[in-house]
C-alpha cells in the first residue's frame, strides 16, 4: 500500500454515527443496492444519517477533464457532508473519487470542508473490515459467486475488505475467472465515447465470467455492473443476475432471520 | 456528437491484428507475473525504491547532469546537449560528417525514434541500419514500431516472412529460425562496414558516467565491436546518481519488461576504448535530448518522466490491448504515451492535435499497478483531461457537464429530476440524451428508480417512528 494515500484516513468514533453517501448511481437506478447498504450497516448497529441535499460526487465531470464543473459539485458534496462522522461509500470509484479525487481537485486551495471530507470517506466493505474491525459475517447464502474486482480497489484495501467479508459467509462459492485483474471497460463517459474499445473490452470479461457459470457476479461498484448487466442483456446472454456486495451481505443477514 | 477518431481506428483493426496485439499483451503480462513471482520480488517495496530513486534525480536533474557531464567527459567522452529533435538530429550529423561517415549500424533506441533519428540520415545520404529484430522487420516494411519493447507486437510470422521475401532475403519461409538466421547473416555484413553506431541509454549513472544498455540479442555488441565512434543519444531524465543505484531498477526492468530476470546483455559502457584494449570505438559522444523534457519536469505530470520503457503498462492495458500501438499516433504507446506524448508537444497545435490521447482510457489504473516506478498515470490521465480542456482541446465525444453541474450543485433540482425521470437530459452528463443513444447502442437500460430509494427511507422512517 505504497501507493496510495490511505494512512491519513480518520478512524470511526465508537458511536457510529455514519453519513451514507447513496451515490447518482443508486439514486437513480439501484435503489436496493443503497437499501441493502443501511440494513447492513444498522446491523453493525451504526446510526445512518442520510443527508437530504446530497446529489453525486463530482466524478463524472472529474474525470471528464472539465474540472471548474467538477469542483462546483465536490463543493456541494463537501458542504453536505460537513462534520466528523465516517462518510460511508457503497462505491469503490465514488469512495475514491471523495478521498483522493477531491484533494486532486482543490490541490493546495481546498477549504477547510473540503479537505476533511477527504480522509473521513470509507467504502463500505473497507469501512466495515478495516474502520470497525468486522471481519466474519453472519448468516448464509446458497450461491456460487464471482466477484469483480472494480478497478477503484487498485491499490486500497477495499477490494480485500470485500473478500474477506463474502469468504466468511457460510455456503457462499467464489468462483475465479480468467484475467480477473482486468478492467469491465466501463469508465463512465468512455462507454460512450470509445463504445466500440468498451464494449470489446466488456465483452471479455463477460465471456471470462459466464465460462464459469455462477449464479451471478457481485461487485462493489455499481457502474461496472450497469455496464455490464446492460451488454450481457443486449447481447442476449442468459441471465446474469449482477449483485452489490450490500446486497449479498443483507441476504446473508436474512437467510439468518428466517432460519432463527 | 461524435466518436473519438481512436476509437474508429480500434473498430477498424483486423481480426488477425487485434488478436497478435492481444496475445502479445497478454503473454508479456503473464510472463511479468511469473517473473515476479518465482524470485519473491517484494514488487511493492522495490518499485518504491526505484520510484524514489527516480524522483530524486530529476528532482535534482540540473545537479545530476552537470555531475554525469563531468564523469563522462573524465572519461573521455564528448557530451552534448539538444534542446529539440532538430538540433539532436543536427548534432548527430555533424559527428557523422566530420568522420565521413555513411554507413551506420543502430541498436533500438525509443529518443531516436522520437527525433526521427535514421529517416533524417537517410535523407543527407548516410545508411542507417537498424540491427534489432523487430525494429530492423520495422525498417525493411517501412512500418512504424507499435510497442516500446515489441516493436513488430503487431504483426504475426507470415507477414514478417512476406516482408523478407519481397527484400530479396530469400524464398518465402516463415520458420522462426529461418527468419532469424536471415537477419543475422544480412546484419553481420552491415557491422563489419559501419562507419559509426548509434544508440541510446537504458541508464547513465551521474557518478560513475557509465552507459547502460540492456539488448536480448546481443545486437549492440555487434554495434560497438567493429565500429571506430559511438554516439548515444540519451533522454535527460536517464540518469541515475549512483551506479548502485542502476542495480535497483535492473531488478525490475526486465521482469516487468519480458519476463526476465535480467536481459540476456546488460552492457556497462565506461567511455571509448582505452589504452591496451582491443575492441570498441575510439570516439565516444553522449548527446542529452531535452525536446519538451524541461517543461514536461516544470509540470504536474512530471512523474511521467520516471518512466524506464518497460512496456508493462502497454501490456497489461485493456485500451492498449483492443487500439494497438499505432491508435496512439506517434513513438510513445499506451497509458504512458497518452500522458507523455502531448505532454511532448504541449504548447500549441501539435498538443492539441494529440489532445485526445488521455481520454482513450478507462482509469482503470491497471497501468500504475503494474509500474516498476510507481507512476500514478491513472491520475496522470485525468490531470491531461484538465489541462487539454484548458488549452480548449475540443472534443466531439465527451458529453459537456455543464448542465449536469448545475443541476448537481443544487439540492432541489436535483431533486426535482429524480421525481421526473424525463429530465435524463441534466442528469449525470453521460446520460444526457446524445450519450444515451451512444449508450443504448450497446446496452440495455436498467430501468428507472429515480428517488425510489428516498421514498423507502421516508416510508420505513414513518413506520420506525410509529
Amino acid at each position: 500500500m505504497t501507493t496510495f494515500d490511505m494512512a491519513c484516513r480518520r478512524e470511526p468514533a465508537a458511536s457510529r454515527h455514519v453519513k451514507l453517501m447513496v451515490t447518482c448511481l443508486c439514486d437513480l437506478f439501484f435503489d436496493d443496492a443503497a437499501a441493502a447498504t443501511v440494513e447492513v450497516l444498522e446491523h453493525l448497529g451504526c446510526k445512518v444519517e442520510v443527508p437530504e441535499d446530497q446529489t453525486c460526487c463530482g466524478q463524472p465531470a472529474f474525470n471528464a477533464g472539465d474540472w471548474s464543473a467538477a469542483r462546483r459539485v465536490a463543493r456541494h458534496t463537501a458542504r453536505v457532508f460537513a462534520g466528523d462522522e465516517p462518510v460511508v461509500v457503497p462505491s469503490g470509484s465514488c469512495a475514491r473519487m471523495v478521498s483522493h479525487g477531491t484533494l486532486v481537485l482543490f490541490e493546495g486551495e481546498a477549504d477547510p470542508r473540503e479537505a476533511s471530507v477527504a480522509p473521513r470517506a470509507w467504502e463500505l466493505c473497507d469501512f466495515i473490515v478495516n474502520g470497525l474491525g468486522v471481519t466474519r459475517w453472519p448468516g448464509r447464502v446458497r450461491a456460487r459467486l464471482a466477484w469483480h474486482r472494480s478497478c477503484h480497489s487498485r491499490g486500497t484495501t477495499y477490494g480485500e475488505a470485500a473478500l474477506t467479508l463474502l469468504r466468511s459467509i457460510a455456503d457462499l462459492r467464489l468462483v475465479e475467472f480468467g484475467e480477473p485483474e482486468q478492467c469491465c471497460g466501463f469508465g463512465g463517459t468512455f462507454s460512450v465515447s470509445f463504445p466500440e474499445i468498451s464494449r470489446s473490452v466488456g465483452g471479455l470479461k463477460l465471456d471470462a465470467v459466464m465460462a464459469t457459470s455462477p449464479d451471478g457476479v457481485v461487485s462493489g461498484d455499481m457502474g461496472c455492473l450497469m455496464h455490464l448487466d446492460g451488454l450481457a442483456r443486449m447481447r442476449g446472454d442468459r441471465a446474469l443476475p449482477v449483485l452489490h456486495v450490500a446486497q449479498v451481505l443483507r441476504d446473508a443477514l436474512r437467510a439468518t432471520k428466517d432460519e432463527g | 456528437m461524435t466518436r473519438e477518431p481512436f476509437d474508429r481506428f480500434a473498430a477498424d483493426q483486423s481480426e488477425e491484428r487485434r488478436s497478435s496485439v492481444r496475445g502479445g499483451a497478454k503473454a508479456g503480462h503473464e510472463a511479468r507475473g511469473r517473473a515476479l513471482e518465482a524470485d519473491g520480488v517484494p514488487f511493492d517495496r522495490l518499485r518504491s525504491l526505484a520510484a524514489r530513486i527516480k524522483q530524486h534525480t530529476l528532482d535534482h536533474l540540473d545537479a545530476y547532469l552537470r555531475a554525469a557531464t563531468t564523469s563522462l567527459e573524465s572519461r573521455g567522452v564528448t557530451v552534448h546537449f539538444a534542446a529539440d529533435a532538430q538540433s539532436a538530429c543536427g548534432i548527430v550529423t555533424d559527428i557523422l560528417d566530420r568522420r565521413r561517415a555513411i554507413r551506420v549500424v543502430k541498436t533500438k533506441s525509443m529518443v531516436t525514434e522520437e527525433v526521427e533519428l535514421a529517416h533524417h540520415l537517410e535523407q543527407r545520404g548516410i545508411e542507417c541500419i537498424e540491427t534489432d529484430l523487430g525494429e530492423f522487420v520495422v525498417q525493411l516494411a517501412r512500418d512504424r514500431p507499435s510497442h516500446i519493447v515489441k516493436p513488430i507486437i503487431h504483426k504475426n510470422r507470415a507477414e514478417i516472412a512476406a516482408t523478407f521475401e519481397s527484400h530479396g532475403l530469400g524464398p518465402y519461409d516463415d520458420t522462426p529460425e529461418v527468419i532469424t538466421r536471415r537477419a543475422r547473416e544480412f546484419l553481420r555484413r552491415k557491422y563489419l562496414a559501419a562507419d559509426a553506431a548509434i544508440t541510446g541509454a537504458n541508464f547513465i549513472s551521474a557518478e560513475s558516467g557509465r552507459l547502460v544498455l540492456v539488448t536480448n540479442e546481443g545486437n549492440s555488441r555487434f554495434c560497438l565491436a567493429a565500429t571506430r565512434c559511438h554516439v548515444a543519444l540519451v533522454g535527460i531524465e536517464k540518469l541515475v546518481p549512483t551506479d548502485r543505484d542502476v542495480g535497483a531498477l535492473l531488478d525490475l526492468l526486465a521482469r516487468s519488461a519480458t519476463g526476465q530476470r535480467l536481459t540476456v546483455y546488460t552492457e556497462f559502457i565506461a567511455g571509448p576504448r582505452g589504452v591496451g584494449q582491443l575492441d570498441g570505438p575510439d570516439e565516444m559522444h553522449v548527446v542529452f535530448l531535452d525536446n519538451g523534457r524541461t517543461q514536461v519536469l516544470a509540470s504536474d505530470c512530471r512523474q511521467i518522466l520516471r518512466c524506464i520503457r518497460c512496456g508493462a503498462c502497454l501490456n497489461v492495458c485493456p485500451v492498449y490491448r483492443q487500439a494497438s500501438g499505432h491508435a496512439y499516433r506517434g513513438v510513445y504507446a499506451g497509458p504512458i504515451g497518452a500522458v507523455l506524448s502531448p505532454l511532448l508537444e504541449e504548447p500549441g497545435r501539435r498538443f492539441l492535435e494529440k489532445a485526445d490521447l488521455p481520454r482513450a482510457s478507462t482509469l482503470c489504473g491497471a497501468c500504475h499497478e503494474v509500474c516498476p516506478v510507481d507512476i500514478p498515470i491513472e491520475e496522470l490521465l485525468v490531470r491531461m483531461r484538465d489541462r487539454a480542456k484548458r488549452s480548449g482541446a475540443t472534443s466531439g465525444s465527451t458529453p459537456s457537464m455543464g448542465a449536469w453541474a448545475l443541476v448537481a450543485s443544487q439540492p432541489d433540482a436535483w431533486r426535482a429530476a429524480l421525481s421526473a425521470g424525463r429530465l435524463l437530459a441534466v442528469l449525470p452528463g453521460w446520460l444526457g440524451p446524445e450519450p444515451l443513444r451512444a449508450w443504448r447502442d450497446n446496452h440495455a437500460l436498467p430501468p428507472w428508480r429515480g428517488g425510489a430509494f428516498r421514498r423507502w427511507l421516508e416510508k420505513r422512517g414513518a413506520a420506525h417512528a410509529r
